[in-house]
């Protein structure tokens, strides 16, 4: 049943002229993610401009200034589903603004596709992306090395990237990386195997995303539900409603409150459809407690015997989103799931460099640039480090002169508690 | 173990949209729901009602009325307050429909902009609202697959594609200055396919134009327009029966319908799968002008 499907969300990153928009075109396509119309569109366009091929990368860029410039300047986000899953694409431009929108697209990604170009090999821009991809703790990677139609679908070359690409990802922490050699424009390896590179025995990219298992990574042991809002239709009925950003709970389970620290249990868990017995991440919800607590937006459920960090200074991994840079010692207002919480961003240890992921010494955080920032808020705020729980591990910042989303955190861990075993899966 | 704990992709769309949904109550003044009627806006308001049960949606819903709805949109729009259990606010332009603003006397960007985009932040300011939300989906038209869930507006109501606030996971950025406002569109990941499925799932009640019926028809310039006290037949034209459904709802001069057989659910659900052209295929606005939705949505448009 098509409504038994789940959900993926994947993120394509590429550099220039690498086939990025025909994959994603075909993938459309054959899938029927394009209607024939859309397609009409830029076949009028196509004809315009007197050139003889349709351009499908004018199906992902959506604007028209960028139509004009011929350069894509935002993410787009593209659907498409096959019998088994939905998916759910976030597009991100590979030149310009390139780490703010790869940080954004990559947020909520379950996998990252990172493009490389037969022809060229393994590029800087390649390997930004797979740091970023690392970054933001995307749990699966796939490399597709595109165009192998242009250099002769040869194994020698393909096997040469790969080596490549492996030796440098070998410093990124672990995670699940594939490689698989493919050509858009042909569809070997897309959709279907082909026969032109049969010294290749792995699934075809959509296989992959069809199959790539990604129910074990979500978070189902730490029960957090940051409070959205409360509900109170009459006066015997107090909820509090929420989505359960990680975890499972249970009528009955014990339960802390934060910050107050005050105890109850679960009473019920009511949802429009029916009162449920158990309930788990990612569901939104509403929970009545067995006595009267006050709580109230920004407040925290938990586990008695399963508590986040709860402190006032942090360390984050700092993406900066504005033209204006980071000022050492200033001011801001961070979000923090349900919290909206003033913050002096005390020191920038360093910056790093993402083209050789060295660490720079340097007062100056400014646009696109990512670094290590310890944080003071005003008061303690409940998290977990990033790599742990996504939902809790995760910020943005705000400037509150101009209310613009300035920047994006990554929480890591509290550096006196550091455990050895993180990042070795 | 974890099976039992997978969540369908229509349970986590559902989510993700209850989660917007509280986010606007919980972060704006005073939040409102633009309810167009159409069969997004009859999931819009399904969603809004799981998302506070079993508290009553909190905010007001309102219709931007142009006075070219179809009657039976209209209909089913009066009944909505009572059998649903809201607040719903109609607002038009009477100013402009006064003075009969009609698509093919102004041309259609006029119209839409004096009774639609100007009739909407009209009835954003004079209600003081500072977040309205929408049932807009990226999937519906380019320059829409750009927008953020928050999106951002001016005091002109104005939306600037090149300054949107970066979103990320799902904090929402919801600061505003005085005049400022949001638009939110919890629907944004759907497609329409996600709409039908979830239609029939939750047993929604939609417009019966969605569904194919034979009725009378005048074809012009490629569209199928419906014979009623809005279209009547020019010189050359004739009012013929056929049987067709909407795709799309809107007003009844600009949207035109499509032959089908669908008259089920099940049948509708089959043809949009393997539909060969997209939803607004027959919504005349989006073709006036290479980029005119996003020409609209500057100047205000949802």
């Amino acid at each position: 049943m098509h409504k038994e499907k789940d959900l993926l969300r994947l993120v394509t990153a590429g550099s220039i002229d690498d086939g990025k928009s025909t994959l994603i075109g075909r993938l459309l396509y054959e899938s029927k993610g394009i209607y024939k119309d859309q397609l009409t569109s830029i076949e009028d366009i196509a004809k315009k401009k007197g050139e003889k091929e349709i351009d499908l990368s004018l199906l992902v860029d959506g604007l028209k200034s960028e139509r004009e410039q011929g350069i894509t300047i935002d993410v787009a986000y593209r659907y498409f589903s096959t019998q088994k899953r939905k998916f759910i694409i976030a597009d991100s431009p590979g030149h310009v603004q390139y780490t703010r929108n790869m940080v954004t697209a990559a947020s909520t990604a379950d996998l990252a596709v990172i493009i490389i170009d037969a022809r060229k090999g393994v590029l800087e821009q390649t390997k930004r992306h797979s740091f970023i991809a690392t970054l933001l703790d995307i749990p699966h990677i796939l490399v597709l090395v595109n165009k192998m139609d242009l250099v002769g679908y040869s194994e020698d070359v393909y096997e040469k990237i790969k080596e490549d690409y492996l030796q440098f990802a070998s410093r990124l922490p672990t995670h699940d990386i594939q490689i698989k050699p493919i050509s858009a424009l042909r569809g070997d390896m897309v959709v279907k195997k082909g026969n032109n590179m049969n010294w290749y025995d792995g699934r075809t990219f959509l296989h992959y995303l069809e199959s790539v298992n990604i129910v074990s990574d979500r978070n189902l042991i730490d029960f957090r539900f940051p409070v959205q809002t409360v509900i109170r239709p009459n006066l015997d009925f107090r909820g509090y409603a929420g989505r359960i950003e990680s975890g499972v709970i249970k009528v009955g389970d014990d339960i802390a409150v934060l910050p107050s620290g005050k105890k109850s249990r679960i009473k019920s868990i009511e949802t429009y459809d029916r009162k449920l017995d158990k309930a788990f991440t990612p569901q939104s919800v509403v929970l009545t407690l067995e006595n009267h607590i006050d709580i109230s937006r920004g407040d925290m459920l938990i586990r008695q015997r399963n508590v986040p960090e709860i402190r006032d200074e942090l360390e984050a991994e700092v993406c900066w989103m504005a033209e204006e840079p980071m000022e050492e010692g200033g001011e801001y207002l961070i979000k923090h799931t349900t919290n909206t919480v003033p913050v002096i961003l005390k020191e920038l240890r360093y910056k790093i460099d993402i083209n050789t992921l060295h660490r720079e010494e340097k007062k100056e955080l400014g646009l696109n640039d990512i670094g290590r920032v310890i944080i003071k808020a005003q008061k303690p705020i409940f998290f977990d480090p990033y790599v742990r729980n996504h939902k809790t591990g995760s910020f943005i910042i705000i400037d509150e002169l101009t209310n613009a989303t300035v920047g994006a955190g990554i929480i890591w861990y509290p550096s006196a508690t550091l455990p050895e075993t993180e990042n070795s899966q | 173990m974890e099976n039992g704990y997978k969540l369908s992709y229509l349970d986590n769309l559902e989510s993700e949209s209850i989660h917007v949904m509280r986010e606007v109550f919980a972060e704006f003044e005073k939040p409102v729901l633009l309810y167009s009627i159409g069969k997004d806006s009859s999931v819009l308001l399904r969603l809004a009602q799981k998302a506070f049960y079993p508290g009553k949606i909190p905010f007001p819903l309102m219709h931007i009325d142009t006075s070219y709805k179809f009657v039976e949109m209209i209909d089913f729009r009066d009944k909505i307050p009572a059998k649903e259990n809201v607040n719903l606010i109609v607002h038009k332009n009477d100013k402009y429909i006064k003075k009969r603003m009609h698509p093919s006397k102004f041309g259609m960007d006029k119209c839409c902009k004096f009774l639609k985009t100007k009739s909407l932040l009209d009835g954003l300011s004079s209600g003081g609202f500072d977040a309205a939300l929408g049932g807009a989906r990226r999937e519906e038209e380019r320059s829409r697959a750009k927008e953020r869930i928050f999106s951002f507006r001016d005091q002109f109501g104005a939306w600037d594609p090149k300054n949107q606030r970066p979103e990320l996971w799902s904090i929402y950025n919801a600061r505003i200055n005085p005049n400022e406002s949001v638009r939110i569109f919890p629907l944004s990941n759907w497609t329409e396919l996600d709409i039908w499925h979830y239609i029939k799932k939750e047993n929604i009640e939609i417009v019966p134009l969605y569904f194919a019926k034979k009725r009378k028809i005048i074809r012009r310039d490629g569209l199928i327009l419906l014979a009623d006290q809005f279209n009547s037949p020019k010189e050359g034209e004739e009012v013929e029966e056929a049987m067709v459904r909407f795709r799309t709802l809107g007003c009844s001069p600009c949207s035109g319908a499509v032959e089908s057989e669908a008259d089920t659910l099940d049948k509708i659900i089959e043809e949009v799968m393997i539909a060969m052209n997209s939803e607004r295929e027959n919504r005349a606005i989006d073709y006036e002008t290479d980029g005119s939705m996003e020409e609209k949505k500057k100047q205000g448009y949802f």
